[in-house]
């Protein structure tokens, strides 16, 4: 399946959740990090029981300086 | 000072966006003895491995303000703030909702949606703000726990540009009014909180000088010294001279003329 990370296709495996695509960005500390889903925040406490659809939109942030 | 329901020690709010390394943050953040510190969400990018702020930010045990910044919609900004309480653990939001990016000046109808949705939504919502009496006015009806009016565009450095609106904003408000946005340097900031602001926030000026840390002593320093002033009640700006020293028991030494100030020989 497609996937779009951050605005990027991925070809995923089909049962990729939310918690693989964290990890595999993220190689620090997760503190500071969020996803959204086709827009939608995803809680923290269920990256890994969110698995991704063929065609989803996934947005992964973290902080940064600003303000 | 009271913000948030909570008490804090500093009036001296700072930004982390700017600087030009991490440790340059740091001892900015060090010297300007801040304890509420701004930070900004965007994507993840593995090709960049830029540090975070939040390990300075953590080290030094300071509270994590997350900001919209960048957001032009009501929908964006609460979808932002929504990530980052997630990604922060917290329910304060710097709102800020822009109209363009020439003037980074807030679109007030967003803005004010943003806020009622935010409150609405359980957040402890500060919005940054056009320097309008009204608009503060209805963010506060609308339960924001502070009002951020800008002095001037952000990272203009200009300072105050219409000091009335400032004072009419405080003049009303129930909230905190902190002056967000257009600080160029100390005497700026002591001005803000001679005008009766209960605290300033700063990034650019401290972010962008050529010593950070001596600028942010220097602010720090500012805020405090306007505070007091504040606190201890100028005196009325006036055209002519008042003397400090009383007339009463001046010695007479010369004749009339001369008590005058008037050339004798030529008189």
């Amino acid at each position: 399946m497609t996937v779009q990370i951050n605005g990027e296709g991925h070809d995923l495996a089909a049962d990729t959740t939310v918690a693989d695509v964290v990890r595999t960005l993220v190689r620090h500390s997760e503190r500071g990090v969020a996803v959204a889903l086709d827009g939608d925040v995803v809680p923290r406490s269920e990256w890994n029981t969110t698995v991704l659809r063929d065609g989803a939109q996934v947005e992964v942030l973290r902080a940064v300086q600003g303000g | 000072m009271k913000l948030g329901g909570r008490h804090w020690r500093s009036r001296l709010i700072m930004g982390t966006g700017g600087f030009r390394s991490l440790e340059e943050l740091e001892s900015a953040l060090v010297a300007s003895a801040a304890e509420i510190v701004t930070v900004a969400l965007r994507r993840v990018d593995p090709t960049r491995s830029a540090p975070s702020p939040l390990e300075v930010i953590d080290r030094l045990g300071l509270f994590v303000l997350p900001n919209t910044a960048g957001c032009y919609t009501a929908r964006e900004a609460v979808r932002t703030a929504q990530l980052a309480r997630e990604a922060f653990e917290t329910d304060w939001i710097k709102l800020e909702v822009i109209g363009d990016d020439r003037t980074l000046y807030p679109d007030a109808v967003e803005l004010l949606d943003a806020a009622e949705q935010l409150v609405a939504d359980g957040f402890v919502v500060l919005p940054y703000t056009n320097d309008d009496p009204i608009l503060a006015r209805r963010l506060e009806a609308a339960g924001c726990a502070a009002v951020m009016p800008l002095g001037s565009p952000i990272g203009a450095g200009r300072g105050i540009d219409n000091e009335h609106h400032i004072r009419l904003i405080v003049e009303q408000a129930e909230v905190p009014v902190i002056l967000d946005a257009g600080i160029g340097t100390a005497s700026d900031a002591a001005q803000a909180m001679e005008l009766g602001c209960d605290a300033v926030l700063c990034a650019s000026a401290i972010a962008r000088a050529d010593d950070p840390a001596r600028m942010a002593t220097a602010i720090r320093l500012a805020v405090e010294a306007g505070y007091e002033a504040r606190r201890a009640g100028r005196i009325p700006r006036r055209l002519h001279a008042e003397a400090s020293t009383s007339p009463l028991g001046l010695a007479e030494l010369g004749d009339e003329a001369g008590e005058r100030g008037v050339n004798v020989e030529q008189a």
